[in-house]
């Protein structure tokens, strides 16, 4: 299962993925400088991506926390996520991601 | 305790968990420990970010909330007596004549120690800004993060912006004192105490502040006095007119000035040894998620051994000379009168 993820500099990254894992916590274990200050609890924004538009369907909805965190982000577009909030599945094996500039460390 | 120079063994930037368990483990060596902490409740992230959420891997608790663990770590450390000081930051370091460290924080407290522990975590929380042109020509004189005193907005027009339980608290609590509180937020519904929403909207019911639920589009007026906010909501774009603008949306973090202490850092963190987590600076120790060493793993169990590690190391500069005996809390009776149980 595969995660792709382009970091600030513009570099691609093909991640070896895990179902179930939240894409942050890949990208974090795979030492991409993401800060993901808060570690998952939906309270800090520091996790947010730019999901790729073929992607954004497939994606679980979200729930009204993750609405909140994202409204109050200067660096927000129609396609951010907070990669806490997203786990991996079959359905998502090849999800591809942009580190946003705020969540970068 | 504001204002004042004072003396102690420690001096600890941080009151999150490793904070808090270093006054434990420098006070069972008899050694005394002040804390700076830019929030005004001790916990750090447990209690700022995730209060209510559980953790799995504290030692002899299957689980735990960030709440409790700060709840039962200030039970804990409460016979060594340390003396907090809260809403302040840790501004300026500098030496002392006779080789003590002095801190001085932007409330104006001095304190002096011949021991400082960097326990600040992530770094200092400080407010998020909502992205509005210009924001920054207006903060301080027209546009808040936080309600200092609630007597400089008597008789204004204000708009609150967020969702949280500050957007809320402060709706409630300026109602009275202001000429018009208007609360703006994106969806109508909140991250906050029920009782604090349910209010809200028996006043917005009653006509006694206004409730938006909209976008802020900008600030309007000759910065860095504000004569409306403007908005886009079911009515369409509009400028609301208002005095004072404040916004609640939440805190991140920063590392603030310990970056200009004069310590070595890479990538925003401390470099230590594994011995004492010592700084490149002799006296000067970080612990917790701020400092690094080969094998670092940021969890909470590993900043409590760096805090107990690093107390050995504080005893022997703050109490040159004595000999640092190894004792066990079952059996001591030094350390149990220490921690008032004998």
């Amino acid at each position: 299962m595969k995660l792709k993820v382009v970091d600030g500099a513009g570099s691609h990254h093909e991640l070896d993925a895990l179902p179930g894992w939240r894409v942050m916590e890949i990208i974090r274990d795979w030492d991409l400088p993401i800060k993901a200050e808060c570690g998952g609890a939906c309270a800090c924004a520091t996790c947010h991506v730019y999901v790729d538009d073929e992607w954004l369907d497939r994606l679980p909805q979200k729930d009204d926390e993750e609405v909140d965190q994202l409204a109050y982000l200067p660096d927000r577009r129609p396609n951010s996520r907070l990669s806490c909030q997203m786990l991996m599945s079959d359905e998502l094996d090849g999800l591809k991601v942009t580190l946003a500039p705020g969540s970068m460390r | 305790m504001r204002g004042t120079n004072q003396r102690t063994d420690a001096i600890i930037i941080g009151a999150g968990p490793c904070g808090l368990f270093a006054v434990f483990e420098l006070g069972l060596l008899g050694l005394s420990a002040h804390l700076i902490d830019i929030l005004d409740k001790p916990g750090g992230q447990c209690a700022e970010l995730y209060p209510e959420k559980p953790i799995y891997d504290i030692p002899a608790w299957p689980v735990i909330s960030g709440q409790e663990l700060t709840d039962r770590l200030m039970e804990q450390i409460k016979p060594f007596e340390p003396v907090f000081h809260l809403g302040e930051m840790a501004e300026s370091l500098g030496k002392t004549p006779d080789g003590m460290w002095q801190m001085t924080t932007d409330a104006g407290t001095v304190i002096q120690a011949p021991v400082v522990v960097i326990a600040a975590g992530g770094g200092s929380f400080v407010p998020k800004k909502p992205m509005l042109a210009e924001i920054d020509a207006y903060e301080g004189e027209s546009v808040f993060y936080a309600v200092r005193r609630i007597e400089s907005f008597r008789g204004k027009r204000i708009i609150i912006a967020g969702g949280g339980d500050s957007a809320l608290d402060w709706t409630l609590n300026l109602q009275p004192v202001a000429e018009r509180v208007t609360l703006v937020h994106h969806r109508d519904g909140f991250r906050a105490a029920p009782h604090s929403v349910a209010r809200m909207k028996e006043l917005a019911g009653a006509g006694a502040i206004d409730f938006v639920i909209g976008k802020l589009n900008g600030l309007v007026g000759d910065a860095p006095n504000l004569s409306g906010v403007a908005v886009t909501d079911s009515a369409g774009d509009r400028v609301l007119a208002a005095d004072r603008f404040l916004a609640f949306f939440g805190l991140t973090m920063k590392l603030g000035p310990i970056a200009e202490f004069g310590l070595n850092f890479s990538e925003n963190l401390i470099p230590v040894d594994t011995e004492k987590f010592e700084t490149s600076v002799p006296g000067i120790f970080a612990i917790g998620d701020i400092n690094n060493y080969p094998g670092k793993l940021k969890l909470i169990l590993s900043g409590f051994h760096e805090a107990a590690l690093m107390a050995q190391a504080a005893f022997q500069r703050c109490r040159p000379g004595e000999r640092l005996r190894f004792q066990y809390t079952t059996s001591s009776t030094q350390l149990q009168q220490r921690l008032k149980v004998a």
